[in-house]
Formats: C-alpha cells, structure tokens, sequence
C-alpha cells in the first residue's frame, strides 16, 4: 500500500499577516511557519493506514521555499517514510492549476494507491488544489472526509465526507485523492526517536527540469488566475454597550434595538 | 460563442437552495453589464417543477432530469456539466459556496483548465470585462481580488447570504432545455452508499440567516437549552465554538471558526464566548452581531454591534421572552 500526502508548509495560524504597502504581495517578514493543519489530518490517516495494513509506504510531497524543509522533517519525525520536495523557485507563486500540475507530474513518475491532501491550505485558502490534481492524474476526488476505511481487498475505500447537517457515505475504488478535514483523526506528535530517525529519511528534491516541464507551465509563469490586489477586511469596529440597570432593561432594550435601528429582526 | 453567465442551481429535496436564487439576482446583474444571457443549470429527479420557477429569474435554464440524479455524485454531474460547457462556452458560472459545490467545482476547474474562487464575498465586472472575486486569504485576515486570466469558464463559489435575494421582475420569461442525461459509466467510479442527515430541521450554519452560538460560559451541555429556546423564537441556528466542541458538549457539525464552519449569517449572537481569534475567522463577516458576556473585556465586544455586560443565564431567557414579544407585534 504506497500512500502519498501533499503537504504544505503555512503561517502559524496566530501569525499577523498583512499585506505589502503596495497590496500586491503578503508580507511574512517575521513570521513561524508550520505545517499545514489539514495536512497534519492527512499525513495522520496515511500512518495509520500503512500500520493497519502492515507494509507500504508513506511519502510526503511537498512544493515549496527552502524553509519547507522543516515541515517535512516534522512529518518524517511522525512516521512518513520519504520525501519528495519540489524546490525550484520556477515552483513559486503559482495559483492551484499551476501548483496542481507540478504536483500531478512529479506524482506521476511515483507508485501510489491513495493520495491525501489537506481540504485547503490556511493560507491562501484555495481549497481545490487536491481536486484539481485528481483530475490531472485522472482519479477520483472526495473533499472534506472525516472517515476511511480501506476495503478487506484494499482495492478500494469507504470514506465519509461533511455535507450540510451530516455526512456522505461513498465508496471510492483506488487509486483516488481524498482531502482530509477536522473529526478525521487526531493527528499524533512527533516522539523524540521518531526526529531522530527522520533525520537519517530520504529528502529528495526535484528540480524543473526533472519533471520535464518548462517554465510557463508552472509557478506564477504558468498560473490561469492573478491576484490584482490584496486588503486588509473592513475592520469592524466596537459597537454600544446596550444599557440598562436591570437584567430586564437591557435585554428590553436589545431586543428594541435590533428590530428598529438594525432592522434584523 | 454564446458565453453566457452561468449559475448552478442546486436544489434539495425539491426545493432551490437559498444562495442559488441570491446568485441569480447577483448573476443577472453580471449578464446585463456584459450584455449576454443568464443561464441556470439543474441537476435532479423530478425537477421540472423547479425549472419553471428558474424560468422566472434565468434566460435559459438547462436541465437534466433523470433518476440518476436523485442524489449528488460528482462523477456524473461532472461529466453533464463539462460537456455543456464545452459546447456553451459559458463565460462566467457561479455557484454557493456549499459542501456540494465545494467538492464539485474544483474538479471541473482541473478538467477544463480553468480557474476557480472559492468562499467569495464579492464578484463585480472589472478590466477587459474580467469577474473579479474577491475572496479571503489566511482565515478571513486579508482578502484578495481575484481574477482568471486564461481558462473559460471563470467559476466562482460565493459564501450564502453574500447577495439579497433577486425581486421577481415578472417580465423574464426564461426558457427551458431539457437535455439528455447520457454518462459514460466507465468514467463514474465514485458510488453513493448513503446520505445521513441529522434530523434536525434548522438550516445548517453556512446557510443559517441567524445564528445563536454557545461558549464555555454555558457551563454545562445541558445549558444549551437556552440557545436552543431563543433559536426556536428566531428559527435560527445554534453553534458552538472549538472548547464547546472539543468538551463533547455539541457535534462537530455546529462548530463555527477556523477548523470548524465559516458563517455569514445577517445576525449572529456570540453567547458567553470569549472570542478568540480561531472563532472571529469563522463568523466576522456576519452582518450583525450581538454578544453577551459578563467579562466587559472579553475581546468578543471588540467585534460586537452590540453587547451586554451580564449574566447570560439571567439575560437570555428574558431576551428569548421580548424578542418573542416583539415578533408577535408582526
């Protein structure tokens, strides 16, 4: 059983992130990095996957800057088996079809029976890099699982997937790309021999040109959509304090607010 | 090229879902700027009835009616859809940024090469007669203007309750296509087993105009009840945050914030919740919110339209009684 996981590296979640003074790149002068919290979910299953199974392999797919390195590392310390890091600046910037299909080729060349990916990444939040690259690889694709089961046969999967008020049930044969979100497991901590380990792991990077792409195809070159600019959201400001010298006023007085001067109600 | 505006109808046990009728107000805004056609896709079993009501607001209304599509399988729907859009030549199709159309629309973004913005908060008709969508970035912290340079049909997944909902003009007169449903079987692997819905009969929280959430304030699972009784008044939702959820004191399913659901709902109450930042990513596009808490620092306030300083346990119940005091007033 050969699993993949992409994983990226993202901003800490607590990290500020604002844009450049001109609005057309983000700043991230200053800030921790870590691993993807989606991903976490996926790079999860897949272990627990290849230890109920017993053989197999777990390999991480990343593409990003030099500083990703870490993040890799932390999965290997959780108990991926290898690594695959699509490091070329030509990589960079790219929108989810870009990203995907730099992804899909290098992916291609691997042998594989599931591929994980996180639903999105938190920081761009595209949310559609995992169905797009199923779709380049030709495979099936389910968003949002909170549930896998792998089949007697392991020839194909059981997954449950978060729809409005409930859950999806649907059988998948493999090889297929599952994107993992919250209630699919909880993700494990690296053990201090599991760093150890990771250290000694393969970390292969791959360049542009072994994937045998050019520069157009990938990065920001080779993206279908562009950021004309980034804003910060309106802030919302402090509104009033709703007053009252009773329990009873004050709930009065909200309920009065908000049917005539919010007109919500 | 007909390169019409394009918006997926989804539909739900017979009924259109709210969003679908907010992008077909926003959408024929979009189609009168560019001077094209409005047209909506439907998908179902037994659903010419909803296409004649689509006919009131959409130029064209392309429907696929087969027992095939009772139920939501992306293989198929895929495969309908890709291949009018190779013939139509849309140029824009929106859809609501729902479970479906989250799960859907990315694939067919990778299979006509084209690009897709997901959870948009606004689409208005730029440069060159571009959609600009402007979505948010890193939980909601920026937001970015979007716009797909190559690749037609350029999509868009718009958050529900973005768009007032369209007035029926009454003078479009929409007509209906009805097309053959005919799928390649080699090319549909994925198989619905089941579809498990929670018996409840709220809205969820992403499409919920009205929202009560809970925080660890409650104190106890139980205490959830008094959400519960003001929701029943306003025939809202009821959330919980991340510390609600992970006590076990409310489902996955109500948790609003970042790891949990994004909500913009018109009226949100934050009800004895601090507020902290994983939550606001989750609800701070809400219209209007209305937090109460006795901590008069809490940072919710911060966020707040409105607030009370109390205690929960005394304001709520009569706040549940006024508001349903005002409601009769009509």
């Amino acid at each position: 059983m050969d699993i993949i996981v992409c994983l990226k590296q993202v901003p800490d979640t607590e990290a500020e992130i604002r844009p450049t003074p001109d609005n057309t790149e983000i700043n991230y002068e200053g800030i921790k990095f870590v691993i993807n919290v989606y991903d976490e979910y996926a790079v999860e299953e897949a272990l627990r996957i290849r230890e109920k199974v017993g053989e197999g392999t777990v390999t991480i797919v990343t593409l990003g800057p030099e500083r990703a390195v870490e993040s890799i590392r932390t999965a290997l310390a959780m108990g991926a088996d290898k690594a695959v890091h699509l490091d070329d600046a030509a990589f960079l910037g790219g929108d989810a079809n870009a990203t995907a299909r730099a992804l899909a080729k290098a992916i291609e060349a691997m042998s594989y029976d599931i591929i994980f990916c996180g639903k999105q990444a938190i920081d761009d939040d595209l949310a559609q890099v995992g169905n797009i690259l199923g779709e380049f690889l030709n495979l099936p694709s389910v968003t949002g699982i909170v549930k896998f089961d792998l089949s007697e046969d392991k020839k194909k999967a059981t997954v449950q997937r978060q729809i409005e008020g409930g859950i999806e049930v649907l059988e998948v044969p493999l090889p297929a790309v599952f994107t993992a979100t919250k209630g699919l497991n909880e993700p494990r901590y690296p053990s201090l021999p599991g760093i150890m380990k990771a250290k000694k792991k393969e970390l292969k990077p791959v360049k542009l040109g072994d994937l045998g792409l050019n520069e157009g195809e990938v990065g920001k070159k080779g993206s279908l959509t562009q950021v004309l600019k980034y804003s910060l959201p309106p802030v919302r400001g402090a509104g009033k304090i709703v007053q009252g010298d009773t329990p009873e006023e004050k709930a009065a007085n909200l309920a009065k607010l908000l049917r005539e001067e919010a007109k919500v109600i | 090229m007909s390169a019409e505006v394009w918006v997926f109808a989804e539909q739900r046990d017979g009924k259109l879902r709210k969003v679908t009728l907010e992008l077909l107000g926003k959408g024929r805004e979009l189609a009168d700027k560019l001077g094209v056609k409005l047209a909506a896709l439907l998908l179902g079993s037994g659903v010419s009835d909803l296409a004649g009501e689509l006919t009131s607001y959409a130029d064209n209304v392309y429907q696929w009616d087969d027992p095939l599509l009772e139920r939501y399988n992306s293989d198929i729907y895929l495969q309908l859809i890709s291949h009018l859009a190779g013939k139509e030549t849309p140029q824009i199709l929106l859809a609501g940024a729902t479970f479906l159309a989250k799960d859907l629309f990315p694939r067919l973004a990778g299979r006509l090469d084209t690009g897709i913005a997901v959870d948009c908060l606004n689409l208005a008709i730029g440069d060159d007669n571009l959609l600009v969508a402007t979505k948010p970035l890193f939980g909601g912290k920026v937001l970015a203007d979007v716009v797909c340079r190559k690749g037609r049909p350029q999509i868009a997944l718009v958050r529900p309750n973005t768009f007032p909902p369209p007035s029926l003009s009454g003078a479009s007169k929409g007509e209906v296509h009805k097309l053959e449903v005919s799928i390649d079987p080699d090319q549909v692997k994925l198989e619905v087993l089941e579809v498990v819905r929670a018996a409840k009969e709220r809205l969820d929280l992403t499409e919920a105009e009205i929202i009560v959430t809970g925080g660890r304030g409650l104190k106890e699972p139980k205490n959830f009840r008094l959400l519960e009784d003001l929701a029943d008044v306003l025939g809202a939702t009821v959330g919980a945050t991340r510390a609600v959820v992970d006590s076990g004191w409310r489902p996955q399913d109500d948790q609003v914030g970042k790891s949990g659901k994004t909500v913009s709902p018109k009226l949100y109450f934050a009800i004895g919740l601090s507020g902290a930042i994983h939550h606001i990513m989750g609800m701070d596009t809400s219209n209007v919110v209305v937090a109460i808490n006795k901590d008069p620092r809490a940072p919710i306030f911060q966020y707040a339209d409105y607030g009370i300083v109390g205690d929960l346990f005394e304001v709520l119940p009569l706040l549940t009684e006024e508001l349903k005091r005002e409601l009769a007033k009509g």
